[in-house]
């Protein structure tokens, strides 16, 4: 009897334990999650703020009674705005299909075909891998310049289609498709590029996402390359434009407008985020785990 | 150590949309181990076999019931205080660590009075690898082994606190044919010497029939019967057991009790007594059978496999439950091929008989 | 197998000519450069050849500074970093309530845009004539004396700084840890559990050792992020970051390129080249390191 009165403190004692150490868990993670999303916060309830409501405050509110539709209509109408987002859109778009295209078109290569020197040109592939983008800007700065291709489309998106590291994910992924439905398209007569465009893309599909996802991200946040290429605000991209509102956008700092600006470049990512979120969290293991 | 299960009842809820509300794994157990006995337990998947071995551990804390081990009542207590050695089925061997490392772990956790120096940890550590016979193998890592070799690890490190009782979980199902008949051996010497209450989980019922002190047999989540394995393969109380043990299955025919006859399809098997009449299921032990000129059950013959002591025929009989049957006779017996019919006779101890619909054994009587 | 031809390369062809053109040339032309010495863009002539751009690089007071920021900034976020995510995920990972939603918030700084973001937390840290900004508000509310994280004293900076540069980085330790957590096999916890082990012996000894790659990884790429940190720093600080102090050698490179300060590509070059040498020489270090440490399955 002695014993199990024992027990059955010794159990009480651990689920008071448990729940305490539930309680610190989950606070550390809420204040956390505080800490991810308060600037989210801040900057929307900024944008909604008037520019003279926002300056006579010296002790910022953290919220606003009346709120403004203004400083969206002065993001896009004080500096071109609409213009950066659309330059964005198209630098995104056209970047990632032509990765696509070489990508899988070399994937299929490395994966599939067989052609003499293939294991040296694959070695040299992966090599490649290792060379830091920094090291490589310098040259194609120059390059760039030198064929007058500064500010231009053509300019901006050359250098940022190819990524070594998607060609060996997606190679990777081909090679999983098992040979013998290559062997039964060549009996039926199937040329290679049909095979790989009603076959191996279709199956692979996943693998395609997660790259054509990632390529998108890169894409709409890169900053270095076109801020290096561009200084014709009819080519700049979102992350310069951001940059170009801070330093002489609004006039004078015009906070709540810039936090507008803000507002709009974030949202097309996190929207597209928050519908494929478990594809893109999913796709983030994947390739920053396989490398 | 005596085990003693009360009553026991595990409830999980149901999960998912169309799942029903809750799902019982374990229905109202109720069971005494004898001290140092091996028991097996014995059912399909989804039999609840498991989540018995998971509230024995207690990684798993029951719905209602009690468990006790000897005279203390551990129902309530943590897996960590209940002094359970646990072999998992996939050996669960840490792979960073040595096997020395491996077999020292549980040493390593012990505290206060139970404390041990690390001379007295390395003598039990050694102790328990020559008990299963790896004493050579101490420095390597569990990947260089092969699976019979993890096997013993994962038993050595069960064993070396000197559990109360053993649990194994499928002990025999990741290994390959040819070692499993080796290692099932094994595990009972081990525990012969150890005399370690043990209690293992497997679907396979050869192998629970080959080792086991005691089997039970369970399906989705209610115990069949406990029996020693013999008695229980003899003896089977109802259609599932029946079906469950031997190799090649037992074969079923729909039947019927009519006139102190027991008919199965047209053909008189056996005269019964003291059964009123009634549609049954009638099972027959491969090794039941007996080739007789004018034998009462009358098959098609498909074909006979030779297995070297033994033959099989194999027969078709409109009446059975499965497309072929299979009699097992002595290879001394000619069977003659070229027959389109095969006639046999049964022994009636290898003759079960089975109410049509609760599949609960009738017992009769032969004259 | 099917015999060889020549038609692999045909659908390579796309790839090698992007990659030759953009990667594999200015790979060989970068260390040229970084060997003329007075290279003009403009002409394109160069009066020489050797090690000046070097020596002159590691004379500038510019790329000390920047070599200093970036060193201080790699050795305070990776550890910081690193930890906190693995802290954050072992809680995850001891939760089922909230936990995707939870996770769901982590990533989000994943996919918003650097330059943006860091807008938000320049207004949150900068201390103006109209406002203290809400940061110095709070250190004033718990009694602190205010100060200007953006254009006040060295150590304000690097702090913002690092602190940007966690927010910004932990989205992708924070998924890659809770997936390798996942990925341990529930019984290797049960074994122990059964043996009694407790609760920080099981961390110790079982689940670090399991995800020690995974860790370690993380930590490799985290160096090698944190020394190329320059988009952080820009949102911060405006463009010019060599006259806010907070420079980094990325930045460094970058400024002699182009801009106010720029049209050295042989500077540029040499300073990317010595950035290259520091990275590689780190992450041999760590793999040195990582040998005794770590568990490969």
């Amino acid at each position: 009897m002695e014993k199990r009165h024992d027990f059955e403190k010794g159990e009480k004692a651990a689920r008071i334990r448990g729940i305490a150490g539930k309680a610190v868990t989950y606070g550390l993670l809420t204040l956390w999650a505080f800490i991810v999303l308060f600037p989210f916060y801040w900057m929307v309830l900024t944008s909604f703020k008037s520019y003279s409501a926002y300056n006579s405050e010296y002790i910022p509110k953290f919220f606003t009674l009346s709120p403004t539709l203004q400083n969206y209509v002065d993001a896009f109408t004080t500096v071109p705005l609409a213009r950066y987002f659309l330059n964005t859109v198209i630098f995104t778009v056209i970047t990632t299909a032509l990765m696509l295209v070489v990508t899988v078109l070399a994937a299929f290569a490395f994966a599939r075909l067989n052609f003499p020197g293939k294991n040296i040109a694959f070695t040299v592939f992966l090599s490649l891998m290792m060379i830091p983008s920094e090291l490589v800007v310098i040259t194609n700065f120059v390059t760039i310049t030198n064929l007058n291709l500064r500010n231009t489309f053509l300019g901006l998106i050359l250098p940022s289609v190819t990524s070594v590291f998607y060609i060996y994910l997606l190679k990777e992924n081909f090679e999983q498709v098992p040979d013998q439905l290559y062997y039964a398209a060549k009996v039926d007569g199937t040329s290679d590029l049909k095979y790989l465009r009603r076959v191996l893309i279709p199956i692979c599909k996943p693998t395609i996402t997660t790259i054509t996802i990632l390529k998108v991200i890169e894409c709409w946040n890169s900053y270095v390359w076109p801020r290096l290429i561009t200084d014709d605000e009819n080519y700049y991209l979102v992350s310069n434009g951001i940059q170009e509102i801070r330093e002489n956008g609004f006039g004078r700092e015009n906070i709540p407008a810039m936090m507008a600006a803000v507002v709009v470049i974030s949202i097309p990512l996190i929207v597209l985020f928050l519908i494929f979120r478990k594809k893109i969290m999913a796709g983030v293991v994947r390739g920053g785990t396989k490398g | 150590m005596k085990v003693v299960l009360e009553n026991l009842t595990k409830k999980f809820p149901g999960s998912g949309r169309n799942a029903p509300k809750e799902v019982v794994a374990v229905n109202n157990f109720t069971f005494e181990i004898p001290d140092g006995k091996l028991v097996g337990l014995l059912g399909p998947s989804g039999c609840g076999k498991s989540t018995t071995l998971n509230l024995l551990s207690g990684l798993m804390r029951p719905t209602s019931g009690r468990i006790l081990f000897g005279e203390d009542d551990v129902t309530r207590l943590p897996a960590e205080k209940r002094g359970v050695g646990v072999v998992f089925q996939n050996y669960a061997l840490y792979p960073h660590l040595t096997v020395r490392q491996n077999i020292l772990f549980p040493l390593q956790n012990l505290k206060g009075a139970e404390k041990l120096s690390k001379a007295e940890m390395m003598k039990k550590a050694d102790e328990a690898a020559k008990l299963v016979q790896i004493g050579d193998l101490m420095e390597r890592k569990p990947k260089e082994l092969s699976g019979g070799q993890q096997q013993r690890v994962a038993i050595a490190r069960a064993l070396v606190k000197m559990p109360r009782i053993l649990l194994l979980d499928e002990p025999l199902s990741n290994l390959d044919a040819r070692l499993r008949l080796q290692t099932r051996e094994e595990i009972r010497r081990i525990q012969k010497e150890t005399k370690i209450t043990t209690v293992f989980v497997t679907h396979d019922q050869e192998e629970a029939m080959s080792i086991s002190d005691l089997i039970v047999v369970m399906k989705l989540g209610v115990v069949q019967q406990i029996g020693k394995p013999q008695e229980v393969y003899d003896n089977p109380v109802n259609l599932f057991v029946a079906k469950f043990l031997g190799t090649p299955p037992i074969n079923v025919f729909e039947g019927r009790i009519q006139g102190g006859r027991l008919y199965v399809g047209e053909d008189a098997l056996l005269a019964v007594k003291g059964v009123s009449d009634r549609k049954v299921w009638v099972g027959i032990r491969p090794e039941g059978f007996v080739l007789k000129e004018n034998g009462p059950l009358v098959c098609h013959l498909n074909g006979v496999e030779v297995m070297g002591r033994d033959i099989s025929v194999v027969a078709v009989h409109k009446a059975a439950e499965t497309p072929v049957i299979r009699a097992i006779i002595s290879a001394e017996s000619k069977v003659d091929v070229s027959a389109e019919n095969v006639r046999f006779d049964v022994k009636p101890g290898k003759v079960f008989v089975f109410d049509r619909e609760t599949e609960e054994r009738i017992l009769f009587e032969t004259n | 197998m099917e015999k060889k031809n020549w038609k692999g390369w045909l659908y390579l062809l796309p790839a090698i000519l992007f990659l030759v053109f953009f990667l594999v040339y200015p790979l060989i032309d970068v260390f040229i450069y970084s060997f003329e010495e007075g290279y003009h863009s403009a002409s394109q002539t160069y009066f020489g050849v050797g090690l000046y751009n070097y020596s002159y690089v590691l004379h500038d007071p510019y790329f000390l500074q920047a070599v200093k920021n970036t060193f201080l900034l790699v050795i305070i976020t990776v550890p910081i970093s690193t930890g906190l995510a693995l802290l954050i995920s072992v809680g995850l990972s001891s939760i089922k309530r909230l936990r995707e939603l939870y996770q769901t918030i982590y990533f989000l700084p994943y996919v918003t845009n650097t330059l943006a973001v860091g807008l938000v937390f320049m207004i949150l840290f900068k201390k103006t004539a109209y406002s203290d900004g809400l940061v110095n508000l709070l250190i004033q509310w718990f009694g602190g004396s205010s100060v200007d994280f953006i254009d006040g004293p060295y150590w304000a900076k690097m702090f913002v700084l690092c602190f940007y540069t966690i927010w910004v980085v932990l989205p992708f330790k924070i998924l890659i840890l809770t997936s390798a957590l996942a990925s341990v096999n529930r019984d290797y916890y049960n074994a122990a559990k059964v043996d009694g082990t407790s609760k920080f012996r099981i961390f110790y000894r079982i689940t670090l050792p399991m995800i020690s790659p995974m860790l370690f990884y993380l930590v490799i790429t985290g160096f090698i992020g944190a020394f190329k940190a320059y988009s952080d720093a820009v949102a911060l600080f405006g463009t010019d970051l060599n006259a806010a102090g907070m420079n980094t050698i990325v930045g460094y490179v970058y400024d002699m390129l182009y801009g106010n300060s720029g049209g050295y590509p042989s500077y540029a070059s040499a300073a990317a080249i010595l950035l290259f040498w520091i990275v590689l020489t780190i992450t041999c270090i760590n793999l040195l390191v990582s040998r005794k440490k770590v568990y490969y399955s």
